[in-house]
């Protein structure tokens, strides 16, 4: 057992344990973070969305060294079918101004940057060091963490669960219920290298812009997935996920998904010619609203994709995360601070602080539509969009005046079957930002 | 006793690429590690301790960021470590490594007290050149031991030491006195898992930079670009020999039973040579 105590140990160096590390740092606190990869980010392969709103509050100066792919200046949405996609794009012109806001990282990168600013804080970070059992008391309270190293026993007056979507720790302890297969999904993706000007010309992009693209789509056997593309600087990302129980029912595999998607028509032009440099997958909980896990107890809280505040956009994940781990610290440091012990009272703050900085943010254009409140579940919803677009398109392929004599003709058909896309409730604002 | 573990991060040659054009190392973005032979070299410095007690002092030349290799090093439990960087130092070759050093070792003796061992790995992944080890020895004036296997027994009071060392054909039992320099072989050990006051100390412990002039660089012409009179002509990624090897096994008349193996696979060749052999 090591003496030493510490104020708090995070578990976890992803984006929200990093937040989390951070803010506990700069506000004096004795901060132990633990993380099971060789650095921060060697567990990630994806390429993710930054708010550059949300990141100044961590670092004000993260535009000046943090590693960013590009600033992100449009978003498309497809609808795919077996050989063709029906496409969306919104471009904003806000992100072309001086000071961007929206850009594309690549987690591996990013997070590493990211720790290195919680090393500079001052917090002690431990790689490849994980943490095998939360140590609890006789009455059930959480007063540290064990790890796979010899005389691991470490002691804090509070742990930060920022351990991902598995989150097994949390369920382990007792302190969690464990999340079945069809409330999470499973995202396989890969990267891709090509030179920066060919992924500019594919994309049109001028240098440094960046887009994502968002595709959903009937996949195969009734499963529905949704599948991304983001074009880095010099790769382009891409992967699709699907929730377990899908993949159960139906025996396919994730690869072999990934593989179709690759193949797909709208796709291989994209990448076609790129060398595969990583492939990886990932958990992604999908619980609905009524499910929420517990966010704090006895000497603990959860944040990030542990804390499942996920149920939205996608690509909205990533800050998310920052934003629950550093209310997640704010509500410790004043708990502490107030000299009051760690306790399922004390840290209901965290939740308070939650819900209130919600409020706020739902009236920020930039914020996507938030966690507990928002019951739509993004991956479930898409594909009864899909679907009932799909139904829109058979009705307009099969309608007997398509394509014949009235010039105008198909042009109406195309109105009319976006707007049966709007119609069938695209909740746009809501599902974009 | 004291020694002295000298590593080097390179970048993980799994995961290294040749650009297809312009034929340079692409190392943006690769990750790096401790050059894998090292990590013998420090586990049988480790092991040493465990027995002997002591200290171990890790050293490495390279750019700042050298120092992450340096505190994965204190995690596996050495005491000390020293970073000696200097833009100097850049573009050095084997010889100005060396040079670079055995300077700085010299300097460790006189700080930390002289080392009776200095390890290193047998070569390193990125140069391939098996040749600092024995170069350093060289400078320094101690005896080594190159392709070590094992140490077999180790006498403080007599100064000496046992060793197997791997050669083509068998195995080698030497014995020498101290001070001595030993590259080790790999695969003869594992690399400890660190304890977890030692990952700590590793994450909090300051490392000792040392500048070329710091390290007691007297000729700085000797070092980094200007003291390598190796010169890199051309990098290239080799094209694949073949595609494939196949094993013909054949009893009785093994050189048609081969013929018709290659012109099973390389019709055209068995037409090429028809035509020749009609021309002639």
């Amino acid at each position: 057992m090591i003496e030493e105590r510490f104020d708090a140990i995070v578990v976890g160096a992803g984006m929200a344990g990093n937040a989390a590390a951070l803010t506990m740092a700069k506000r004096g606190m004795k901060v132990l973070q633990l993380e099971r990869g060789e650095y921060s980010g060697s567990k990630n392969v994806r390429a993710a969305i930054l708010d550059g709103d949300i990141m100044e509050q961590l670092a004000p100066d993260f535009r000046e060294g943090a590693p960013l792919e590009r600033r992100l200046v449009e978003q498309r949405f497809w609808l795919l079918d077996s050989r063709s996609h029906v496409g969306l794009r919104y471009r904003f012109n806000d992100c072309n101004t001086k000071r961007p806001n929206q850009y594309i990282v690549i987690r591996a990168l990013f997070d590493k940057w990211f720790s290195r600013k919680v090393r500079e804080a001052g917090a002690t970070v431990l790689y490849q060091s994980t943490v095998t059992e939360l140590a609890q008391n006789c009455r059930g309270r959480v007063i540290g963490v064990r790890t796979d190293r010899q005389d691991g026993i470490i002691h804090a007056d509070v742990v930060v669960l920022a351990e991902g979507a598995n989150g097994w720790l949390g369920t382990r302890a007792g302190l969690r219920e464990r999340l079945t297969p069809d409330q999470i999904a499973l995202q396989v993706k890969e990267m891709h290298l090509l030179p920066r000007e060919i992924i500019e010309s594919r994309f049109n992009l001028k240098r440094d812009e960046g887009v994502i693209i968002e595709a959903a789509g009937t996949i195969s056997r009734g499963m529905t997935g949704m599948g991304f593309i983001y074009a880095n600087r010099e790769c382009i990302s891409l992967g699709i996920g699907c929730l377990v129980s899908d993949l159960q029912r139906t025996g396919e595999t994730p690869y072999g998904l990934l593989e179709r998607f690759k193949r797909h028509p709208s796709i291989l032009p994209l990448i076609n010619g790129s060398e595969l440099k990583e492939y990886s997958a990932h958990l992604i909980p999908k619980r609905g609203y009524n499910t929420i896990p517990q966010l704090y107890g006895k000497g603990w809280v959860v944040v990030g994709d542990a804390a499942e505040l996920n149920n939205t956009s996608d690509c909205g994940r990533l800050n998310l995360a920052i934003i629950s781990g550093r209310i997640a610290a704010e509500a410790i440091f004043r708990v502490k601070s107030r000299g009051a012990r760690s306790t399922s009272s004390t840290l209901s703050l965290y939740k308070k602080m939650l819900n209130e900085s919600y409020e706020d943010l739902k009236n920020d254009k930039y914020m996507p539509a938030l966690i507990h409140t928002q019951p739509e579940n993004f991956l479930l919803s898409y594909p009864q969009l899909v679907s009932k677009a799909i139904v829109n398109f058979a009705r307009f392929g099969v309608g007997p005046k398509a394509g014949e004599g009235k010039p105008n003709s198909k042009c109406f058909c195309d109105m009319w079957s976006w707007t049966g896309l709007f119609g069938d409730g695209f909740r746009l604002p809501r599902a974009w930002r | 006793m004291h020694n002295v573990v000298c590593i080097k991060q390179v970048p993980d040659s799994a995961q290294i690429r040749v650009h297809p054009v312009t034929n340079t190392i692409m190392r943006q973005g690769v990750p790096t590690i401790i050059n894998p032979y090292d990590l013998f070299a420090l586990e049988a410095a480790l092991e040493l301790r465990d027995k002997f007690g002591g200290e171990i002092t890790v050293l490495t030349m390279g750019p700042p960021s050298a120092e992450d290799s340096l505190r994965k090093a204190l995690t596996f439990g050495a005491d000390r470590a020293v970073l000696l960087t200097d833009r100097c130092f850049a573009g050095a070759d084997t010889l100005a490594t060396t040079y670079a050093l055995a300077t700085a070792i010299r300097k460790i003796g006189k700080e930390y007290g002289p080392p009776d061992l200095i390890f290193t790995g047998k070569q390193t992944i990125d140069g391939d050149t098996a040749q600092v080890g024995p170069g350093v020895a060289k400078r320094l004036g101690v005896l080594q031991l190159t392709y070590v296997a094992k140490i077999r027994a180790l006498d403080l009071a007599a100064h000496t030491i046992e060793t197997e060392r791997r050669s083509e054909g068998g195995v080698q039992v030497l014995r020498t006195r101290l001070p001595c320099l030993i590259t080790m072989l790999e695969a003869t050990n594992q690399i400890r898992r660190g304890a977890m006051d030692d990952a700590l100390r590793a994450a909090r412990a300051p490392i000792v930079k040392w500048s070329a002039q710091e390290a007691g660089v007297e000729d700085i012409s000797k070092c980094g670009l200007k003291g390598s009179p190796t010169v890199v002509k051309r990098v290239f990624a080799p094209s694949a020999r073949a595609e494939k090897a196949m094993l013909v096994e054949a009893a009785e008349q093994p050189a048609q039973a081969l013929i018709d193996a290659i012109f099973k696979h390389q019709p055209k060749l068995e037409a090429d040579l028809a035509a020749l052999a009609r021309d002639a």
